[in-house]
């Protein structure tokens, strides 16, 4: 875990904060109001696969054993809003500044598509046995792994109070890069499950490998400009 | 549990066999209810790539390991929820793509080690065997379970026509493999080695349980399901019972089969039904019955030997079978 926060800790400047208080070559501006209209567009947008899973659990239309749809669906959607939270801060930075201010709604929604997921395994795969939750966690180790991640993102969600965020000061914004491990691990997971065909963790895969390449290339150019 | 395989089968005595009529009304009555079913699913998507044919067989005997005392999944969800890599790993694939293959002609070629290698042609398949209904069990080693009337004829009945040699110890299967018409054999991001293999050591092979299956529900089988000749093994995790054979070789070496070669460390030769030997994947103490539903998962426990204990434990009699898994 030291060793995890050392390598996650090392460039100051993956999060936003450090580019809103620091006069560094990547400073942009955040938009300081809310636009209502649009903040409400977005929450529905990302709500919208949600309702979609319960207006088909509701019409009963996902099949003989909705367990594997309803576990896919929403893992598939954690995956997708990983990516899209690690995704808002390189277009923030190269001029769509706004969505910046989306990134704890995208953060946010991360945790809530993985608490259903956990919700669903623990409804349907193991009948909310805490015998079987221990079975699971000891003998799989991707059932590990993604739980850890769900773990890991408590804090993160809890944290994200605004209020809270402000008394935590810069511990916060370390505390936050957790959001790398929870990447890192959610993707571990979906390829410990792969079975034949690798084709989705691939994909996730070469994204988070993107976004994450990104961020060490925008800390090593700041680390230089700083130096020079 | 007192182990005896032979006797555990039942011997029909002929007073008991059902007369023709009853047995006719009663399958009229189930071609009203199929009838039924059909009108009542008109809506659905799943397109039934050709029309399944009415099949003659003897039903299932009631009281015996030939008929599970349990409900019926509704065709519908057999036929919709199937794993048929060939055509992709959604489980609605299947039911989505598989009409593109074609079972007619289909023609099986039975080698190796016997008296009399040959082929087997649809019509001998779906005519040249007395056919019989068997209503199993299936489980899934994705912890999905049904209960499916299918209908077939002994593997038995099969390999004795083609008269196996003595040093004959292993059959092995193998399904069609034809990239034009399967989908899910062009995906490049798939790591199965085209054909599926499978495989069963002889005295398996010749257990009266299993069944070469040509239908299911009193009709011959939908692509999806394997058409037109598929194995059930009901004690076997459903990866066993290999889909649309087109090739039957009698061998005197464990054959290779496509699961195991993929992950050895899952997946195992004999894949018995097991409660006991874990999977890195899945729990195997209980199953989802299907058709299940989020709010009614419908977990049952899983049986050693999906409950063909009787029937089959003798085969694996002094195997350590957490080892042989």
């Amino acid at each position: 875990m030291v060793m995890l926060s050392k390598l996650l800790g090392f460039t100051k400047a993956w999060t936003l904060p450090a580019t809103i208080n620091n006069s560094g070559a990547s400073l942009f501006a955040i938009p300081p109001a809310w636009n209502p209209a649009l903040r409400a567009v977005v929450f529905m947008a990302c709500l919208a696969p949600f309702l979609v899973l319960v207006s088909a659990v509701a019409s009963n239309t996902l099949g003989p054993d909705p367990a594997e749809h309803l576990m896919h669906f929403t893992g598939e959607w954690v995956i997708r809003f990983l990516a899209l939270v690690l995704l808002a801060t390189p277009l923030a930075r190269y001029g769509w500044p706004r969505l910046a201010r989306y990134r704890r709604m995208l953060g946010l929604f991360v945790w809530f598509y993985a608490t259903l997921h956990l919700l669903v395994f623990a409804q349907v795969f193991i009948g909310w046995s805490g015998e079987q939750l221990i079975e699971e966690l000891a003998e799989r180790p991707y059932v590990l792994v993604g739980f850890l991640a769900w773990v890991i993102l408590v804090p993160l969600g809890v944290t994200s109070a605004q209020a809270i965020r402000r008394k935590m000061g810069r511990h916060w914004r370390t505390l936050h890069k957790l959001i790398y491990a929870v990447a890192a691990l959610g993707w571990l997971h979906l390829l410990w499950l792969s079975r034949s065909d690798v084709g989705d963790a691939v994909v996730y895969g070469l994204i988070f490998l993107c976004l994450f390449a990104y961020r060490v290339r925008h800390a090593m150019t700041n680390a230089s400009a700083k130096a020079s | 549990m007192p182990v005896k395989p032979w006797n555990a089968f039942p011997q029909i005595a002929s007073s008991e066999i059902t007369p023709e009529s009853v047995w006719l009304n009663r399958r009229s009555l189930m071609k009203a209810a199929a009838a039924g079913a059909g009108l009542a699913t008109a809506g659905e998507t799943v397109a039934e790539s050709k029309p399944t044919l009415e099949l003659d067989y003897a039903p299932a005997e009631d009281g015996t390991a030939f008929k599970a005392a349990e409900m019926l999944t509704p065709y519908d969800a057999a036929t919709s929820y199937n794993n048929f890599y060939e055509f992709g790993t959604d489980k609605a694939d299947p039911a989505r793509y598989a009409d593109t293959m074609t079972t007619d002609p289909w023609e099986i070629k039975v080698g190796g080690l016997v008296n009399k290698p040959g082929k087997l042609h649809l019509e001998d398949i779906l005519t040249g065997f007395d056919l019989e209904e068997r209503i199993y069990r299936f489980r899934c080693v994705e912890a999905w379970s049904m209960v499916v009337p299918w209908i077939g004829f002994p593997l038995s009945a099969l390999l004795e026509r083609f008269e196996p040699k003595a040093e004959g110890k292993f059959v092995e299967f193998k399904t069609l493999y034809r990239r034009g018409e399967m989908r899910g054999t062009r995906s490049f991001t798939s790591v199965i080695d085209w054909p599926y293999r499978e495989g069963l050591r002889m005295d398996e092979a010749m257990n009266p349980l299993t069944l070469m299956t040509v239908g299911l529900y009193g009709k011959t089988l939908p692509n999806q399901s394997g058409a037109p000749l598929r194995l059930i093994t009901p004690w076997k995790y459903g990866f066993k019972n290999i889909k649309s054979i087109v090739e039957i070789n009698v061998t005197d070496r464990q054959p290779r089969t496509s699961w195991q070669d993929l992950a050895p460390q899952e997946y195992g030769f004999y894949a018995n039904v097991n409660p006991e030997v874990n999977h890195p994947r899945w729990s195997q103490g209980w199953e989802r019955r299907l058709p299940s539903s989020l709010f009614n998962p419908n977990r049952v426990r899983t049986q050693i030997f999906n409950g063909y204990a009787e029937q089959v434990a003798g085969l694996y009699k002094g195997m350590d079978l957490a080892r042989y898994y």
